[in-house]
């Protein structure tokens, strides 16, 4: 018996705790606690100028050229930070002046005439020039290249350069919007080469590193011809999962979360006091598209009755809670043609029995409904399913793949209705093609949409699309449920991002941070 | 034994052809076309075909794989179709997360199952044996991304002890951060890996110790200590190695799944994200990568098998495989 007890003395219970000991002993080494900054200090006013933003997003680029496939994360971490235009949209959704410092509309709308700055330097120490200009928006409009915005710099004809700070663009037809359109063409040095994995821009941050898979890295531009950064490093780290994610941010291995897609975690952020929840506008749409062509929805008295038929109200509210917003109609606050039209067939279940009564279906009439099978949209088809039965609709749920999506409904529009979420801004364009997968064939609507886009001026193209927008809605071309929250969420030591993520953008130069406690 | 080793590498290489068209032509069977997942909502059937003609989605299958082929001789592994970058530098960048990882939770499963295995066949009349087994039991009946969930909420979110995912931006200029950001995914890993790893080293024990020669050796005057290490230890070790090849392995591919938990860049999370995008020539590289790693573990723990026991090597010298 004595003998068996030193049989094993090798495995000691002390060796195995040493073990233990060893393996947690990186933790010594771990940096402070998060919490350490629970103490508010308001960095708005007191912050620190060589601070690192470390910023948590699920968009990682797939390269980092915008005219090569990379995708929205690259235009989140680079459009502004990186890259300049000649125009900037504002988180406000306002077109302003950045590269160019000035410019002049010929009378007939053809010729645009910008003025560059002239005290700019890219990263490679290159100064700016109206032939990098030229270079940078052919390069967005050549054959092979796959920026999503392409086609809308179609009217340009050709682009001149008379001196080294001015260019011409001459255009075949009017493009009140060509300011807009520029914001998203990043200037690029003409002779930079491997832009999908370096870059050479302009802008307040160059960047430092990017590790595929895990962080892009960007560090404060010395040079930078405007207002320096309030921060001197900007770290994106990349995330597949939402809670991996905001495990982070709750671990304080991060600062902020660009944009929020899960509802169900809220709750840990917006009832602490060490974070910030931020809610502002997005432009993606939850759409219920009807096919307007085929029976029952080529009738607009079915459209109108299964509008009325949904509380949009109550649906927003249990995905969402108390974030997000309703909308009348496809344009977002933040379109500058916006008008609110939450009360065009808003939800009222006596009259939409009316309705189908009056379109010839008063016992109701039973659609397939095609469901993308991720988030939200099963959900609210069952939703959708509930409200319409109590007007007599019996809806059919075909849950579907995003791929099958795309060939069933939207190559061969081979549907009755469907549930999809429209991300763009300035997107009502959609309305004014016949072909677009829903549909919706509205004559003057075509023209509105036509000729908005050749208007003189801003306020006249606003004119006509407010008044396409509204002939929409009162047709319900479709029912559009609910615009998404855009939440940010922060911890509470930061400030001064934005909130409205306008076209996925991240503007990082004004975050400040406050000094570390 | 020359010739032996001859064999099985032929035997690696012809396994990796096989490997390759299986690989090729599953996921040629996968529904959607990578082109218009390339392009999504909003493409025109020109742009399609534009991107189809680019990626080479629309060559036949056959001129597809001869040309993967070809590449493959060349130890090229093509370009992404989605971010347009060479594959095989991103699976090498990529591989210096996974092996570490696969490695350093082998080593820690070792080094948990082997004493408690061995603890759990010879105390198997205490209560501590008999615990040993069961909880290894339960150990093997966990799904390895559970276990790590689990890590995350205690480790990281409530105890703040180590980071809940991630890699360090610096990677392995900074080793003393990886090794920290590795910990839970490693101890994830170890966890599950040595519930089965304890079953083995705990039969093969069992075997020993009732074996004749153990009994011989004590007749003959050898303390049980002595006895185990002369003759048991080596016996008992040469079932255990055949199945640690497969344990490797498998621990490769634990690894992948434990990726996606702690979002680490590593080979898993490239596999995952390509399918995810139909990016062909990202899937292929990688599966061929882990095949090939898979193949030469058990090339490996084959060839280790025989050092260490010379009946292999001497009598059945070819016949084994």
């Amino acid at each position: 018996m004595t003998e068996r007890k030193s049989r094993y003395a090798i495995f000691h219970i002390p060796a195995l705790a040493a073990l233990i000991m060893f393996v947690f002993a990186p933790s010594i080494f771990a940096s402070g606690s998060p919490e350490a900054g629970g103490q508010t200090v308001n960095p708005a006013t007191n912050y620190d100028p060589n601070a690192t933003i470390r910023i948590g997003s699920l968009y990682e680029p797939q390269n980092l050229d915008n005219t090569a496939g990379a995708g929205q994360g690259v235009t989140e971490a680079f459009n502004g930070n990186v890259y300049e235009g000649l125009f900037r949209l504002a988180d406000s959704g306002a077109v302003e002046k950045l590269l160019a410092t000035d410019y002049s509309v010929s009378d007939d709308g053809l010729t645009y005439t910008f003025q560059l700055r002239r005290d700019v330097k890219f990263h490679s120490g290159d100064p700016l020039t109206a032939q990098d200009v030229k270079y940078s928006i052919e390069r967005v409009m050549a054959p092979d290249s796959k920026s999503s915005r392409k086609s809308s710099l179609n009217p340009i004809a050709g682009i001149q350069t008379p001196d080294e700070h001015t260019v011409v663009v001459k255009l075949s037809s009017r493009s009140v919007s060509l300011p807009y359109n520029l914001t998203y063409v990043w200037i690029v040095n003409d002779s930079a080469k491997n832009l999908t994995t370096s870059e050479d821009g302009t802008g307040p941050y160059r960047l430092d590193q990017w590790r595929r898979g895990s962080t892009l890295s960007l560090v404060r531009n010395d040079e930078y011809w405007g207002d320096a950064p309030t921060n001197k490093e900007v770290v994106f780290h990349y995330f597949t999962d939402a809670t991996a994610l905001n495990n982070a941010l709750l671990t304080g291995a991060i600062d902020i979360i660009t944009s929020v897609q899960s509802p169900d975690s809220l709750r840990q952020f917006t009832d602490n006091p060490n974070f910030t929840v931020k809610d502002g506008h997005s432009t993606t749409k939850e759409v219920l598209a009807f096919n307007d062509r085929v029976k029952p929805f080529n009738n607009v008295k079915v459209r109108k009755a299964v509008s009325q038929a949904i509380d949009d109200k109550k649906l927003l509210n249990s995905i969402w809670g108390d974030y997000g917003t309703l909308i009348g109609s496809f344009v977002p606050p933040t379109d500058p043609w916006y008008e609110d039209l939450t009360d065009v067939n808003a939800y009222d279940p006596e009259h939409a029995k009316q309705l189908l009564a009056e379109a010839g279906y008063p016992d109701g009439f039973t659609f397939t409904l095609d469901t993308p099978n991720y988030d939200p949209h099963p959900v609210v088809a069952q939703f959708v399913k509930s409200e319409l039965a109590k007007v007599g609709i019996t809806v059919n749920i075909n849950i579907i793949t995003a791929n099958e999506w795309y060939t069933k409904i939207y190559q061969a529009h081979n549907f009755e209705a469907t549930l999809q979420e429209h991300v763009n801004d300035r997107d009502i364009v959609f309305y004014g093609d016949p072909d677009f997968y829903w549909g919706y064939d509205n004559q003057q609507v075509n023209e509105l949409i036509a000729s908005a886009e050749q208007s003189k001026t801003p306020e006249e193209r606003n004119q006509k699309l407010e008044k396409a927008n509204r002939i929409i809605a009162e047709e319900a071309a479709s029912d559009w449920l609910y615009l998404y929250p855009q939440i940010v969420i922060s911890s509470s030591t930061v400030t001064g991002y934005p909130v409205n993520g306008l076209n996925s953008q991240f503007y990082a130069y004004n975050i400040k941070k406050a000094p570390e406690a | 034994m020359l010739s032996y080793v001859l064999r099985r590498l032929a035997i690696l290489a012809l396994s990796l052809l096989l490997a390759s068209v299986v690989l090729f032509v599953l996921l040629r069977l996968l529904p959607g076309d990578p082109a218009s997942a390339l392009l999504g909502v909003g493409a025109s059937p020109e742009q399609i075909a534009s991107a189809q003609a680019q990626v080479g989605s629309n060559l036949p299958l056959g001129e597809q794989f001869v040309r993967f082929l070809a590449k493959l001789a060349r130890l090229d592994l093509g370009r992404s179709f989605v971010s347009t970058l060479p594959v095989g530098p991103e699976i090498a960048a990529r591989l210096t997360v996974t092996i570490p990882l696969t490695l350093l939770a082998f080593a820690l499963a070792l080094i948990i199952a082997v004493p408690l295995g061995i603890i759990a066949a010879v105390k198997s009349d205490r209560w501590y044996g008999a615990a040993i087994s069961s909880v290894s039991q339960l150990g093997i009946a966990v799904p390895v991304f559970w276990v790590g969930i689990l890590l995350v909420t205690v480790f990281a979110v409530q105890l703040r002890l180590f980071p809940s995912g991630g890699f360090p931006r610096r990677g392995w200029d900074a080793p003393i951060e990886v090794l920290h950001a590795l910990v839970l995914p490693v101890l994830t890993i170890a966890i599950v890996m040595s519930s089965s790893l304890i079953r083995y080293v705990r039969s093969a024990t069992l075997d020993v110790l009732g074996s004749d020669y153990l009994r011989t050796s004590r007749a003959l005057g050898a303390t049980f200590s002595g006895a185990m290490l002369r003759h048991g230890v080596r016996n008992g070790s040469v079932p255990v190695i055949s199945i640690l090849g497969i344990e490797l392995a498998t621990t490769f591919l634990g690894a992948v799944v434990v990726e996606r938990v702690f979002t680490l860049p590593g080979l898993g999370s490239m596999l995952l994200l390509g399918i995810q995008q139909r990016d062909y020539p990202n899937v292929q590289g990688v599966l061929f990568v882990s095949t090939l790693l898979v193949l030469l573990i058990g090339f490996l723990a084959d060839f280790v098998q025989r050092l260490v026991d010379p009946r292999l090597r001497d009598k059945i010298s070819g016949a084994a495989q």
